[in-house]
C-alpha cells in the first residue's frame, strides 16, 4: 500500500489501518480525536462536522464544512482538515467557541463540536459581509447584521437548545482577528489532488490521476462503485452496511469539474460540489439560484454533486425536477468517446438510467436562453434540510399574456423523475390566467403515480402539484410581457 | 421562610455562569462513554441480532457468526449466570426467547472490531414461529390488550352534570409519540478491573438502578459493581429506564471473555430497540355553562405500551393528573389504561405523560371555543383555578394567583389584544396566508409520584488548601444539573465557584440514589449538596471562631474569606481555616442528605398531595400557515415561566428555550411511523433514522423568542427558593399547536371548528386547512362540522373496574 496521510489540526497523520469504506469519522475518533461524535451517520446531524481546506480557484483556500461521517478516509489522502479540537482548546477558546461556550450555546454538548466547526466555516467566509439595508422581509432574520447567514448551520442538529443560543453566538461574531492562522491559511492554496490507491481486506478505493485513467478503470471493472463527495453511498455504507470491491473516486478530475457560460448552452461539470455551483453561478439560473438553499444543508452541498444526484437517479433527489423543467441534457463520458442524452429520457426506472457501467456523467448542459419565469417548489415536512415529499421545478414563457412554452419537472410522485407533459400540452397557447391555472393544476394532480409512506400520502403528493402551480400563479403575477409585476 | 429556601448575602446561586463542561463541550474535549471506549485498547464491540418479527418464538443457532473472522462470542440466554432480566418488574427479559416487537435484540454479537460484529451478527440463524401481533392502539383496545393497572380520578359527579350540562361535546383524539432522539444514542462501556470489580461507564439518567440490573444479571452484589456516568449527550428521560440491559450486555461480555467491551447503539438500532414517548388515544366529553365554564369532564385515556410495562403506569398516573392542566373542574372523571402492543416498551420521555394530560383539556378548550362564541384565550383564562380549590386528585393548588398573574403579564409582553387586531388585518387582506396568535397555560405538578424517589444524596470534601471536591447523585445530560450544584456548594461554603469541583457521578460515591428526572434534581440534590456544605462550614465555623475570636454563630462565609461579625481581624481566608481544622483534627468531608417532606399519595384512590408544588407558566405563539401547502412558522414566542428564584438563569432559560422547541417538535414535526400492514414488515418502525425522523432545526426555532422568569417567585422549602425547570416549559408548546389550530380557522367561516391531528405536519395542517375551506363553502347551518354533536349521544363508554 502506498503511503497516504493528512494533515489534521496542523499535524501530519498517516491514515493506518482504514479500510476503503472507512470514515473519516471513525478514523478520527479511532485516532482519539473524539471530539467529533456520531450522531447519525447519515450527513442529517452535522454533529461530526469538520473543516475542509478546499480551494477557492483564485490561489486561496476556503474552509469548507463537510459531514466526516460521509467522507472516505481515504479520500482525505494529501488533504487538509480542522476539527473542533483544531479550532481551540479550553484554555484559549477560538472566537466562534467562545461566543457558544458564554451564551448558553452548549447544553447537553454532544452536537456541539459539529456546530463550533460549521460556524467557523462561516466565520471565515470571503463573502461574509453585512447586508444590504434593502433586505429585509420575512427572511431578514436569517442573515445578521455581520452577515452571517443561518443556513450556515442548517445542517447541523441541537435537541437541547431550541437554537437561539446559537443562533445569537453566530450573530455575534466580529471578524477574524489579525494573525488568526485558519484566517491568514485562506491566503495559500489548497491542498491539490493526490492520486490515491489504497487495498485493505479486499476492498479498493482508487481515485485515478485523470479521466482517462479512470474510464480505463471503469471498462475494466464496470461494478466499480464511481463517488464524488459520496453524500450518497457513505449513507448506504454507513446505515445499509454495503461494501464495495472498488470504489472510484472522480471528485478531483478537472474534466469533470468545468463550468461556462457559453452562448448556446450552460455546461456544469458533474464532479463540482454544489455550493460552488452555486457560487460560481451567482444568480444567472435563477431556477437553479432558487433550488440550492433548499438542497439538503450547506455540509451536504460542499461535498454533493449534479453527477452524484443524477447518478444514483434517486425519484426524489431535488435536481432532476429542476433540471428537467430546464431541457438540460446529460453529457456521457466513456473510453469510447462522448455521447449527450436529454435528461427527460435519460432515467428508465427506479433507480435506473441510460448511463453504461463504463460511462461517467461528465457534465449536463442547459440549453440557452432561458425561461422567463422559472420556480422551484419543494414540500417537505421541515423547511431546513429535509428530503422532498415532492419537488416541482416550472420554466413557463408568457407573451402577451398566452404561455409561449411550458416545461414542468416532476419530483416524488413516480418511479423516476418525469416531466409534466399532458400539463404542459394544456399550458401552451392559452391564457395565462386563473382559469388556466386551474384548469392545468387539475391536470397536473393526475400526472405521476405517487405512493403512500413516511413522508406523505399520495393524495398530498398529488394535490401538492397542484397547488404549487396556484401558487406560482397567485405569488408571481405575470405581466403581459412576461416580467414579474 | 424556612432555612432551605433562604439565601445569604453573595449567593453563587442566582448569578450568570454558563454551563460548567461549556469549554470542554466547544473544543470537543468533552468525554462521553464511547470516547473512553475509544481510547481504550483490546476493546471488543458489542451487536444486536435483532428481531425481523413483530412478535415470534426464537431459535438462535451462533455458529455461522463463530466462524466469522474477528467474532469472539455470541451471548444468548444460556450465558446469564443471574437473572436473565433487564427490567425492575421481571417482564424484560435480557436476551429473550420470544421476540416481542421488530428490532427486539436476540442475542449479542462480540467482535473485535464493529465491521466484524455486525458480519457475525448477520451471520447468526434466527427460526422463527411466527406469532399474531397487536401492533395499534385501535388494535390493541379491540382484542383487550392491556397490561398494569388501570386508574382512576374521580371528583363529583361527571355522569350526572353531562347529562343536563347546557353545552356538551364529546370527541376522540389522538396524540403521537416521540423519539428522544438525544444526539448521543445509548452507549456502555464495561470491564473487569484489578479488583474483581465490575466497572461500568453508561449514559444513564440512572446509576443505581444500572448498577442493580448489571448486579442481578450477573449474580452479583451490588458492591461488586460500580458504574459511572461522567456525562449524557441528552437524555430526556429515554436514558432512565432503557440503559440498564445494555449495560448488562457490555457487563456480561466483559466478565465471560476478559476483555474490555463497548456496546454504542447505532442510530437506526436507537430508534428500533428503544422506548419512546407514549402516544396516547383520548375519548372525552366535556359540559360547559353559558358562560363557558367547565362543568364537567369525563374521558379515558390508552397509552400505547409497548411490549412491556416499564414506566407506563406512572406515566399513565401523572397524565391523569395533568389533564386538568390549569382548570378548575368540579365534576371530573379521567380513566388510564395502557394498552400492550408489539413495539417498543414505551417510557419516560420529558413530562412523563404530563403533556398527553394536559393534551386533552387544550385540545378540548381550543376546539370547543367557537362553539360557544368565545375566544379561546378568554374561555381558557376564565375557567383557571382561583385560590383556595383544589385539583381533582385531592391537592390544594398553592399560589394559583400565579396563574393569573403570569398570564397578564404574557398577554402584556406579546401585546397580545394589539397584535391580535393586526393579524386580523393581514388575514383579511392575504386570501392565502394566515396567521394566528394563541395563549395556554401551564401548571406541572413537581416531585416523583413514587415517593421513595424523593431522596438524594450527596458527599462533599473540603481539601486543606480550601478547594471543594463535591460528588451527588444526580447524572448531567446536558440540563446543567452540575452547574447548579456547583452553584449550591459555592454558596454554602462562602467559596467561588471555581474553587468547588464536581466529580464525576458514581455509585461508589452516592449509594442508593433516584433517577434523575421528573424535573426534581437540582431539588433532591441541591438539598443533599447543601446538607453536606453546611455541616462542613458549621464545623469550619467552630475553627473560625477561635482563630477570630468570636461566636460560633457570628463566623461569616462569603466569597472564599471567613469573618466574625465583631472581630478585630478582618477575616480568614477560606483555605487558612480549612487548613487549622485539619490540624485541630476537625473532620472536613461530610455526607449530605435530603427527602422531600409533606408528600403523601394513594395509589389506589389516585388521592393525595403528590406533588412538593406545582410549576406556572404561559406562552403566547404566532404562527403563519401557508394555505397551498399547510407548511408553517413560528414567527414569534412570548413565555413567562416560574423557575421560582432561579438557582442560574442561564441554565433555566436554556431549559425554557429548548424544552418549548422540543415540545413543539412533538406537537407539529415529530412523526413515528410503524408498519401496520399486513406484509412481512408488520410492526418495522419506518421511520428509523435521521433522514425519516425529522425533528426541529433551525427552521423551526421561533424567529423572535422573548423569555421572562415570574419575579419574586421564591418558593418556600425548596434549595435557595428555586423551582424545578426541567419538564414544566416542554408543555408551554401546547400554544404554537393552538395557534396552528386558530390559523386555520381563519381559511374557514368564523366560529368554524377545527380539528387537527398530531403531530399537526404540514400534510395534517393543509387537510385541516381544506377541511376549514370546504366548511365555510357549504354555509348552510344543518351541516355543522363534526365533533360539535351538541347535546349528541356520547361514544364514551367509562369503564369501571
Amino acid at each position: 500500500m502506498d503511503h497516504i496521510a493528512v494533515t489534521v489540526n496542523g499535524r501530519n497523520l498517516p491514515l493506518r489501518g482504514i479500510a476503503a469504506h472507512t470514515t473519516a469519522l471513525d478514523w478520527l475518533r479511532d485516532t482519539g480525536l473524539t471530539g467529533s461524535k456520531e450522531g447519525c451517520a447519515e450527513g442529517e446531524c452535522g454533529a461530526c462536522a469538520m473543516l475542509l481546506a478546499t480551494s477557492d480557484g483564485h490561489g486561496g483556500t476556503v474552509w469548507t464544512a463537510v459531514n466526516a461521517c460521509l467522507v472516505p478516509a481515504a479520500a482525505l489522502d494529501g488533504q487538509e482538515i480542522v476539527t473542533a479540537e483544531g479550532l481551540g482548546t479550553p484554555e484559549a477558546l477560538h472566537p466562534v467557541q467562545e461566543r457558544l461556550a458564554e451564551g448558553g450555546g452548549s447544553q447537553c454538548g454532544y452536537c456541539t463540536p459539529g456546530f463550533a466547526c460549521s460556524m467557523a466555516a462561516e466565520f471565515y467566509r470571503a463573502g461574509r459581509v453585512a447586508p444590504a439595508p434593502a433586505e429585509s422581509g420575512d427572511r431578514a432574520h436569517e442573515i445578521a447584521p455581520n452577515g452571517f447567514e443561518l443556513h450556515a448551520l442548517s445542517g447541523n442538529l441541537c435537541r437541547c437548545t431550541g437554537y437561539r443560543p446559537i443562533r445569537d453566538a453566530a450573530y455575534a461574531l466580529g471578524a477574524p482577528e489579525p494573525g488568526d492562522p485558519l484566517a491568514e491559511r485562506r491566503g495559500r492554496p489548497a491542498p491539490g489532488p493526490v492520486a490515491t490507491r489504497l487495498e485493505a481486506g479486499g476492498e479498493r478505493f482508487l481515485r485515478p490521476p485523470s479521466v482517462d485513467e479512470a474510464l480505463r478503470v471503469l471498462a475494466a471493472e464496470p461494478d466499480a462503485v464511481v463517488v464524488a463527495g459520496c453524500t450518497d453511498w457513505g449513507v448506504d455504507v454507513n446505515l445499509r452496511g454495503r461494501r464495495a470491491p472498488l470504489t472510484l473516486a472522480v471528485e478531483h478530475l478537472a474534466e469533470l469539474r468545468a463550468l461556462s457560460f457559453g452562448d448556446a448552452a450552460v455546461e456544469i461539470g458533474a464532479a463540482l460540489p454544489l455550493a460552488e455551483i452555486e457560487r460560481r453561478l451567482d444568480g444567472r439560473v435563477p431556477l437553479l439560484g432558487e433550488l440550492f438553499p433548499q438542497f439538503a444543508s450547506p455540509l451536504i452541498r460542499n461535498r454533493a454533486t449534479i453527477g452524484g444526484n443524477l447518478g444514483t437517479a434517486s425519484p426524489i433527489g431535488d435536481l432532476a425536477p429542476a433540471l428537467l423543467a430546464l431541457e438540460a441534457r446529460v453529457v456521457l463520458v466513456s473510453a469510447d468517446g462522448e455521447r449527450e442524452v436529454d435528461l427527460s429520457e435519460y432515467f428508465t426506472g427506479y433507480r435506473q438510467t441510460l448511463r453504461r457501467p463504463d460511462e461517467l456523467i461528465r457534465a449536463v448542459r442547459i440549453p440557452l436562453p432561458l425561461a422567463q419565469q422559472t420556480a422551484f417548489h419543494k414540500i417537505a415536512k421541515r423547511r431546513f434540510d429535509d428530503i422532498s415529499s415532492v419537488a416541482v421545478g416550472f420554466a413557463l414563457d408568457v407573451d402577451d399574456g398566452v404561455v409561449a412554452s411550458a416545461r414542468i419537472g416532476l419530483g416524488g410522485v413516480a418511479a423516476t423523475p418525469l416531466r409534466a407533459r399532458a400539463t404542459e400540452a394544456l399550458l401552451v397557447g392559452r391564457s395565462w390566467n386563473v382559469e388556466t391555472v386551474r384548469d392545468a393544476a387539475s391536470v397536473l394532480e393526475a400526472e405521476g403515480t405517487p405512493m403512500s409512506d413516511h413522508r406523505a400520502s399520495a393524495e398530498y403528493r398529488s394535490r401538492m402539484l397542484g397547488t404549487a402551480l396556484l401558487k406560482l400563479y397567485r405569488t408571481r403575477p405575470l405581466t403581459a410581457e412576461g416580467v414579474p409585476a | 421562610m424556612t432555612e432551605l429556601a433562604t439565601r445569604p448575602a453573595n449567593p453563587v446561586v442566582g448569578t450568570l455562569v454558563a454551563h460548567e463542561s461549556a469549554a470542554l463541550h466547544v473544543t470537543g474535549t468533552a468525554v462521553y462513554t464511547d470516547d473512553v471506549a475509544a481510547r481504550a485498547s483490546g476493546v471488543l464491540t458489542a451487536w444486536p441480532v435483532q428481531s425481523e418479527h413483530a412478535h415470534a418464538l426464537v431459535k438462535v443457532d451462533p455458529g455461522a457468526a463463530l466462524v466469522v473472522p474477528g467474532v469472539v462470542r455470541v451471548l444468548t440466554a444460556a450465558d446469564v449466570p443471574g437473572v436473565n432480566d433487564a427490567g425492575v418488574k421481571d417482564d424484560e427479559p435480557l436476551i429473550p426467547s420470544e421476540a416481542m416487537f421488530h428490532g427486539h435484540a436476540l442475542a449479542w454479537v462480540l467482535a473485535e472490531t464493529a465491521e466484524a460484529a455486525r458480519l457475525g451478527a448477520a451471520a447468526v440463524r434466527v427460526d422463527y414461529e411466527p406469532l399474531p401481533s397487536i401492533i395499534t392502539v385501535a388494535e390493541a383496545i379491540e382484542a383487550g390488550s392491556f397490561q398494569g393497572i388501570p386508574r382512576t380520578v374521580r371528583r363529583g359527579d361527571p355522569e350526572s352534570v353531562l347529562a343536563t350540562a347546557p353545552h356538551v361535546f364529546d370527541g376522540v383524539v389522538e396524540v403521537g409519540g416521540q423519539e428522544h432522539f438525544y444526539l448521543e444514542t445509548h452507549a456502555s462501556f464495561a470491564h473487569v478491573d484489578s479488583e474483581g470489580q465490575v466497572f461500568v461507564e453508561c449514559s444513564t439518567q440512572h446509576p443505581s438502578e444500572t448498577q442493580e440490573i448489571v448486579a442481578h444479571v450477573l449474580g452479583l452484589p451490588s458492591n461488586r459493581v460500580t458504574v459511572q456516568t461522567l456525562r449524557m449527550g441528552g437524555g430526556f428521560g429515554g436514558k432512565e429506564m432503557q440503559p440498564h440491559g445494555f449495560a448488562a450486555i457490555a457487563a456480561l461480555g466483559a466478565t465471560l471473555t476478559g476483555r474490555p467491551v463497548r456496546l454504542r447503539l447505532n442510530r437506526t438500532q436507537d430508534l428500533t430497540m428503544t422506548g419512546k414517548r407514549h402516544p396516547f388515544h383520548i375519548v372525552w366529553k366535556a359540559g360547559f355553562d353559558d358562560s363557558g365554564r367547565i362543568l364537567a369532564l369525563a374521558t379515558t385515556l390508552t397509552s400505547d405500551g409497548g411490549w412491556s410495562l416499564d414506566l407506563s403506569e406512572p406515566v399513565m398516573g401523572r397524565a391523569l393528573c395533568h389533564v386538568d392542566n390549569a382548570y378548575w373542574i368540579p365534576n371530573f372523571v379521567a380513566q388510564g389504561r395502557i394498552a400492550k402492543t408489539n413495539k417498543t416498551s414505551q417510557t419516560a420521555f420529558r413530562g412523563f405523560g404530563g403533556p398527553q394530560g394536559m393534551f386533552v383539556i387544550e385540545d378540548i378548550l381550543g376546539r370547543v371555543a367557537p362553539c360557544l362564541g368565545i375566544d379561546a384565550a378568554t374561555l381558557r383564562e376564565r375557567n383557571f383555578y382561583a385560590p383556595g380549590q383544589t385539583t381533582p386528585y385531592g391537592q390544594p393548588v398553592r399560589h394559583a394567583e400565579r396563574l393569573h398573574e403570569i398570564w397578564r403579564r404574557v398577554l402584556d409582553e406579546s401585546a397580545f389584544d394589539e397584535r391580535r387586531a393586526g393579524i386580523a388585518a393581514f388575514n383579511a387582506e392575504h386570501a392565502d396566508t394566515k396567521r394566528a396568535l394563541a395563549i395556554t397555560p401551564v401548571k406541572f405538578g413537581i416531585s416523583f409520584t413514587l415517593t421513595a424517589f424523593n431522596q438524594a444524596g450527596a458527599l462533599v470534601h473540603v481539601y486543606k488548601d480550601g478547594s471543594v471536591l463535591v460528588n451527588h447523585g444526580g447524572t448531567e445530560m446536558g440540563q446543567g444539573l452540575h452547574t447548579k450544584m456547583l452553584q449550591v456548594a459555592a454558596t454554602a461554603l462562602g467559596v467561588p465557584l471555581d474553587a468547588v469541583r464536581l466529580a464525576p457521578t458514581r455509585t461508589d460515591k452516592v449509594p442508593n440514589t433516584s433517577a434523575t428526572a421528573a424535573s426534581s434534581s437540582a431539588d433532591l440534590n441541591g438539598g443533599a449538596v447543601k446538607h453536606a456544605c453546611e455541616q462542613i462550614r458549621d464545623r469550619m465555623a467552630g475553627v473560625a471562631a477561635g482563630l477570630l475570636g468570636v461566636d460560633p454563630h457570628d463566623v461569616r462565609f462569603s466569597r472564599g474569606r471567613v469573618g466574625g461579625i465583631g472581630a478585630s481581624d478582618p477575616s480568614l481566608t477560606f483555605a487558612d481555616v480549612a487548613n487549622a481544622a485539619y490540624h485541630q483534627r476537625v473532620q472536613l468531608f461530610a455526607a449530605g442528605f435530603y427527602r422531600t417532606e409533606g408528600l403523601h399519595w394513594d395509589t389506589e384512590k389516585m388521592q393525595g398531595e403528590p406533588f412538593k408544588y406545582f410549576a406556572y407558566g404561559a406562552a403566547a405563539t404566532e404562527v403563519e400557515v401557508d394555505g397551498f401547502t399547510g407548511a408553517y412558522r413560528t414567527r414569534r414566542v412570548d413565555i413567562v415561566h416560574d423557575v421560582g428564584d432561579s438557582l442560574s438563569p442561564l441554565v433555566d432559560l436554556g431549559q425554557i428555550e429548548g424544552g418549548f422547541v422540543q415540545g413543539a417538535g412533538w406537537l407539529t414535526l415529530e412523526e413515528l411511523r410503524w408498519d401496520e400492514t399486513d406484509g412481512p414488515g408488520r410492526g418495522r418502525l419506518l421511520t428509523q433514522s435521521a433522514s425519516t425522523y425529522k425533528l426541529p432545526s433551525f427552521s423551526e426555532m421561533p424567529e423572535v423568542f422573548n423569555v421572562h422568569f415570574f419575579e419574586r417567585a421564591t418558593e418556600d422549602g425548596v434549595v435557595y427558593g428555586s423551582k424545578a425547570v426541567g419538564e414544566p416549559p416542554l408543555m408551554l408548546a401546547l400554544s404554537v399547536r393552538e395557534a396552528i389550530r386558530e390559523a386555520v380557522a381563519a381559511f374557514g367561516a368564523a366560529g368554524g371548528i377545527v380539528e387537527l391531528a398530531s403531530p399537526a405536519t404540514p400534510e395534517a395542517v393543509f387537510w385541516a386547512v381544506e377541511a376549514a375551506r370546504r366548511a365555510a363553502e357549504r354555509a348552510a347551518p344543518e351541516d355543522r362540522p363534526a365533533g360539535a354533536s351538541v347535546g349528541a349521544e356520547s361514544p364514551l363508554v367509562p369503564f369501571d373496574h
